[in-house]
């Protein structure tokens, strides 16, 4: 193998999995306040959507990512408001956000199928992915902002009880990881595609959710999930390209199948999983007990 | 003077008068929003919501194409109703039925060239096992390794959508079809028999409303399906009178699974009759909605069905006499299980006005 081929096949891979790590990144902010969205291939397909309408009327990329992200704050604000304030249930409440997200993008998007865009640069954003996954470890375990909202996640009455406010810390976590799937979203509408088309990120808002989980909720380790993940998926592709008779479905599957394996791994000793998972996630908070 | 917002207050018993309105509240809230929605994309609103909910059921062959899509959404939902009232949340119901189908369809490929009247009730209790066997692998992993059923079965989903693609391309491709990915078609008599000639809907139906009817007995009339309720309700309450809640876990994910995997095989056997990769439009999600929205209760679940299968209908038809994309059947599903999910505060907490002064 020569070396063109292996740096090739490296920058495509880079290109690939910068999507997982915005909306891994984001989804594991939320799931670490204590909260599971389930919405995220939703809000991914709505951002993605709302980046590219945007780029094509206006032509600014500014403006295409400004309001991509907004869509995001909108999408996962309308799930806040229904699982914080009307204490709804976050497992329902977020496939409804994906199934909402996943017909609003469609019926959106309908007149730009096949509209064609100027991709931009991915590399940007590739640089920004692993600077967002650093900052984000740096804001949990360094800061004090970060230590309360990994508190609220832990066990949200202490936290109360402590004079933080839950709901707020748990409203902006959902935020920004609304906004940071949106980010995932039109990334691939724009840098990775660049078009628009139905169901354009062919679930990996599901691997995305996976990730946190096989990341055990560590920063770094939803970097290194996704690039285990990514790197899977491009073997795959250049192998059949290759024509190796490899049925692709195995490696198409082994994400999730991984995920099931540490879940268990994680689970079956109750230390680490308290060690792991965030004890509060999808425990709604009501203040009036 | 009255406080201008009103605060929530924790009912102490949930109130049955909301928990019959929610359903409702929430299906009128969904069409205002739909009109308004139909509105902004510069429909005539009241057009529009006749394409999308009147103009589908108009006909014997819409209401027979409604029967066809509730079956499935209503066998599934009171199969999730078993997990969902002990408060197991298990979402791999799509999954569930997709094994279901690959079981169930696998039998009726291996006999593709036989013709007896076997072969049929063998592919049901082939879909039934199937489906089961792969809602119990997250209830094992919960009873023995303690993990979270709701991120296993969601995974286990998308596992099943695997394998059945590559059966469909791989070994199980029809030597006949042109390489599309799709098996060979099953034979006649593993075909689900259709009720009315000329109709599409299917003998699955018959067994929908059996099992919902069973269920209905097995909720109301049986020590199990008290079980069930109290575990829901509170687990400790059911732990000291003493029920195991290790087989509850079993049970609840068997039944959902069978369940699951019977409408799996029923539509790969009615509607379709060959295996191929698309077999369910999200039914084993959108039954979740239903589920909620018929408050798990068969005679509810019978309802809702019916009226979340109009969303698929509707959706057709808005896309072909409005070109909008028949994913907007989503929205509306979205929405429903919105209003659903927010209104529900209603049943078990209530809002009230302090007094200021």
């Amino acid at each position: 193998m020569n070396l063109d081929l292996i740096l090739g096949i490296l920058q495509i891979v880079l290109i690939a999995t910068t999507p997982l790590v915005f909306a891994g990144i984001g989804e594991l902010v939320t799931e670490k306040s204590g909260v599971l969205n389930l919405g995220v291939e939703g809000m991914m397909l709505v951002g993605a959507v709302s980046a590219f309408i945007i780029l094509v009327i206006t032509g600014s990329y500014f403006l295409a990512f400004f309001v991509s992200i907004l869509s995001g704050i909108i999408m996962s604000g309308l799930f806040a408001f229904l699982v914080l304030f009307l204490m709804s249930n976050q497992i329902a409440t977020g496939l409804a956000l994906t199934i909402f997200g996943i017909g609003l993008s469609s019926m959106l998007g309908k007149q730009y199928i096949g509209t064609p865009i100027d991709g931009l640069s991915p590399w940007f954003f590739v640089i920004f992915s692993f600077l967002i996954v650093f900052l984000v470890s740096y804001f949990f375990y360094k800061t004090k902002a970060g230590l309360i909202l990994r508190a609220v996640g832990e066990s949200h009455n202490s936290a109360h009880a402590l004079g933080y406010s839950v709901i707020k810390i748990r409203f902006l976590s959902i935020l920004f990881g609304g906004s940071m799937c949106a980010l995932a979203g039109s990334y691939i509408s724009i840098c990775y595609a660049p078009m628009w088309q139905e169901g354009m990120t062919a679930g990996r808002g599901w691997i995305a959710l996976a990730l946190v989980v096989f990341a055990t909720w560590k920063p770094e380790r939803v970097l290194i999930g996704a690039y285990i993940f990514g790197g899977v998926t491009i073997l795959q592709m250049n192998l059949q390209a290759l024509g190796l008779r490899f049925p692709g479905q195995f490696f198409s599957m082994a994400p999730y199948v991984a995920t099931i394996i540490v879940l268990v791994l994680i689970s079956s000793n109750k230390l680490r999983i308290k060690l792991s998972a965030p004890a509060s996630l999808t425990i709604p908070f009501y203040k009036g007990r | 003077m009255n406080s201008l917002f009103p605060s929530i207050v924790s009912r102490s018993q949930s109130s049955g008068l909301m928990n019959f309105f929610v359903p409702i509240i929430s299906i009128v809230l969904t069409l205002i929003t739909g009109s308004i929605i139909f509105i902004l994309l510069g429909f005539d609103p009241v057009y529009a919501l006749y394409t999308f909910f009147i103009s589908p059921i108009s006909s014997t062959y819409g209401i027979s194409e409604l029967f066809v899509k509730a079956t499935p959404l209503a066998l599934i939902a009171i199969g999730l109703s078993y997990c969902f009232k002990n408060n197991i949340y298990n979402i791999g119901a799509e999954g569930q039925l997709t094994m279901g189908a690959i079981f169930g369809g696998g039998i009726g490929i291996l006999f593709h060239d036989t013709n007896a009247f076997w072969l049929l009730p063998l592919m049901i209790f082939a879909g039934a096992i199937g489906g089961a066997l792969w809602g119990l692998v997250p209830a094992i992993l919960k009873t023995k390794f303690n993990t979270n059923e709701i991120l296993t079965s969601l995974m286990l989903v998308y596992v099943a959508l695997f394998i059945l693609d590559y059966l469909v391309v791989g070994p199980w491709k029809d030597p006949f079809g042109y390489s599309f990915p799709k098996s060979r078609p099953f034979s006649e008599s593993g075909r689900m028999p259709l009720l009315f000639d000329g109709l599409r809907v299917h003998f699955g139906l018959i067994i929908t409303l059996f099992l919902i009817f069973v269920s209905w007995f097995i909720f109301s009339k049986t020590i199990f399906g008290f079980q069930l309720k109290v575990s829901g309700y509170s687990p400790k309450a059911a732990r000291y009178a003493g029920f195991n809640q290790t087989t509850l876990v079993f049970f609840a994910f068997a039944i959902c699974g069978a369940f699951a995997g019977i409408a799996g095989l029923s539509e790969v056997s009615g509607p379709i009759g060959l295996l191929y990769r698309d077999i369910s439009p999200n039914y084993g999600f959108t039954a979740i909605i239903v589920a909620f929205l018929g408050r798990l209760h068969p005679i509810g679940i019978i309802f809702a069905s019916l009226v979340i299968a109009l969303t698929y209908l509707g959706a057709e038809d808005a896309q072909l006499f409005l070109q909008i994309p028949s994913a907007v059947g989503f929205i509306f599903q979205g929405l429903v299980l919105f209003y659903l999910l927010g209104a529900e505060l209603l049943i078990n907490y209530k809002l009230t006005y302090k007094k200021l002064l």
